[in-house]
């Protein structure tokens, strides 16, 4: 699946990030190993303390608004604080049997909004298939995009596909300069980023039409948590203006999750026991009245359940209601617990973080 | 306590209420009033907090700027460029007084 061209664009000293804790045989590549790594952390107290002094103790979910599909782990970038562990060396992928599977889930339900992921979900070769099948069932359809997967010969087409389809692009962009973006994200991925967002603009992308709604992800290039998502949004707007003549409708600040490579970071770095600590003492009840995971089920690239993506990559499925989308039982759903952890902190901690930025 | 300046101090500031709270809660309060956005956004006032934490040399206030102008979305050559702005001021606050000297020089030399 990897196109090596991605990495290869004319005139870009390009070049990953890193590679996938999988590719380096790590024992970080398995779930239990991360969930028993934060486990084993003095925090000051549990996540289901946490909760049940903001009075959301059993966590439940709020009603389901999301089906968030993950098709994969296949990437043509691969970041340094990647908590899927995606890359050009991952083959997991959703067939299009599961895909179908997800379809019916939608026909019998009345789930509004779809949300594509991965990994980069346009590499999945059922990918505009899916999309279309979607829109087919008049559902919205959010495509989380690296941006740099536009820049790829064989994708080229995509801001025509989704201007077509009206899909909402939610593309990550850690920085509106350079420097950290590279950092995170690799040599060569700020360039093509912003060559991306011109062309996204140039099919309408980005300037306040509903219909071509262009909202950029920014993460944290390091161990402390995102400003105000507001005063962001305002400067950033302002920037990739000036710098390079590019709009964007909405900025969505997320925390980065102790999970996967940005857990590996934390280790590495000396910083995982500072910025857990930092996570937890940032506990702020309305952020965890509104945490994604109330109103989403996320589906994994094989059809198992989860209650949000993090869950997905520490292997914590849903529990009290079956478990894979061909029993997809919404009722059951909406009644159960969600299950929690201490990566969980990451949602809650500040102004919140979900898969639209900031909760609270 | 073996050395003059500990990390830790710096999560302890608030215990310096301990003793005339008044007038850190004054403190406190002002100093929170300071940093909120106004004609100046909270962004800009963090980059020069970061520059004069340099200049005044104070490793707390470095550690705290350092943090909080990359949480306000301030990148390393940004914060570079704050810090170099301190180094101007310092080094060019020496050097003006070279005219100080020259002044004197001139007043006793033939």
């Amino acid at each position: 699946m990897t196109d090596p061209v991605a990495r290869s664009a004319p005139g870009d000293k390009a070049g990953p990030a890193t590679r996938s804790l999988r590719a380096r045989r790590l024992p970080l590549a398995e779930a239990p190993n991360q969930l028993a790594t934060l486990q084993a952390l003095p925090l000051a107290r549990e996540v289901e303390d946490a909760l049940a002094g903001a009075g959301l103790w059993p966590l439940t979910p709020s009603g389901i608004e999301v089906l968030q599909i993950n098709v994969g782990k296949v990437c043509n970038q691969a970041c340094r604080h990647c908590h899927v562990d995606a890359g050009p060396d991952r083959r997991e992928e959703m067939t299009r049997e599961t895909m179908e599977r997800c379809l019916e889930v939608l026909a019998a339900t009345s789930i509004p909004l779809v949300d594509i992921t991965g990994g980069a979900p346009e590499m999945n070769p059922s990918f505009r298939w899916l999309v279309e099948q979607i829109r087919g069932l008049g559902r919205r359809v959010m495509d989380r995009c690296n941006l740099t997967i536009l820049e790829t010969p064989s994708h080229r087409d995509l801001p025509e596909f989704f201007a077509a389809h009206e899909v909402e692009v939610v593309a990550s962009l850690p920085h509106y300069a350079r420097l950290s973006t590279d950092r995170q994200r690799g040599d060569g991925v700020y360039e093509r980023s912003i060559r991306a967002l011109g062309r996204l603009n140039a099919v309408g992308y980005g300037q306040g039409d509903p219909r071509r709604r262009l909202a950029l992800v920014t993460n944290p290039v390091g161990a402390f948590l995102p400003g105000d998502q507001v005063a962001l949004e305002r400067e950033w707007k302002r920037e990739l203006e000036r710098r390079h003549d590019v709009s964007f409708d909405a900025l969505y600040c997320m925390t980065n999750m102790p999970i996967s490579r940005y857990l590996e970071w934390l280790i590495e770095s000396g910083n995982l026991e500072a910025y857990l600590a930092e996570l937890v003492a940032s506990f702020n009840p309305s952020a965890a009245a509104g945490v994604m995971c109330r109103s989403t089920i996320s589906v994994g690239w094989d059809g198992t359940l989860y209650g949000c993506d993090f869950n997905q990559m520490l292997e914590l499925p849903v529990r009290g209601a079956p478990a894979h989308v061909r029993d997809f039982d919404l009722a059951a759903l909406e009644r159960r617990a969600i299950a929690v952890d201490r990566h969980c902190f990451g949602c809650t901690a500040g102004a919140g973080s979900s898969c639209g930025g900031s909760t609270a | 306590m073996t050395h003059y300046y500990d990390q830790h101090d710096l999560e302890r500031f608030g215990s310096i209420g301990e003793n005339v709270p008044e007038l850190a809660e004054k403190f406190f309060d002002y100093y929170g009033a300071v940093f909120k956005d106004g004609a100046l956004t909270a962004r800009e006032k963090a980059l020069i907090a970061l520059g004069v934490a340099h200049a005044i040399q104070c490793p707390y206030c470095i550690d705290s700027y350092s943090k909080d102008c990359l949480r306000k979305g301030a990148d390393l050559d940004q914060m570079t460029e704050a810090v170099h702005v301190a180094a101007a001021l310092r080094g060019g606050a020496s050097l003006v007084h070279g005219i100080q000297m020259r002044n004197r020089a001139e007043k006793i030399s033939m």
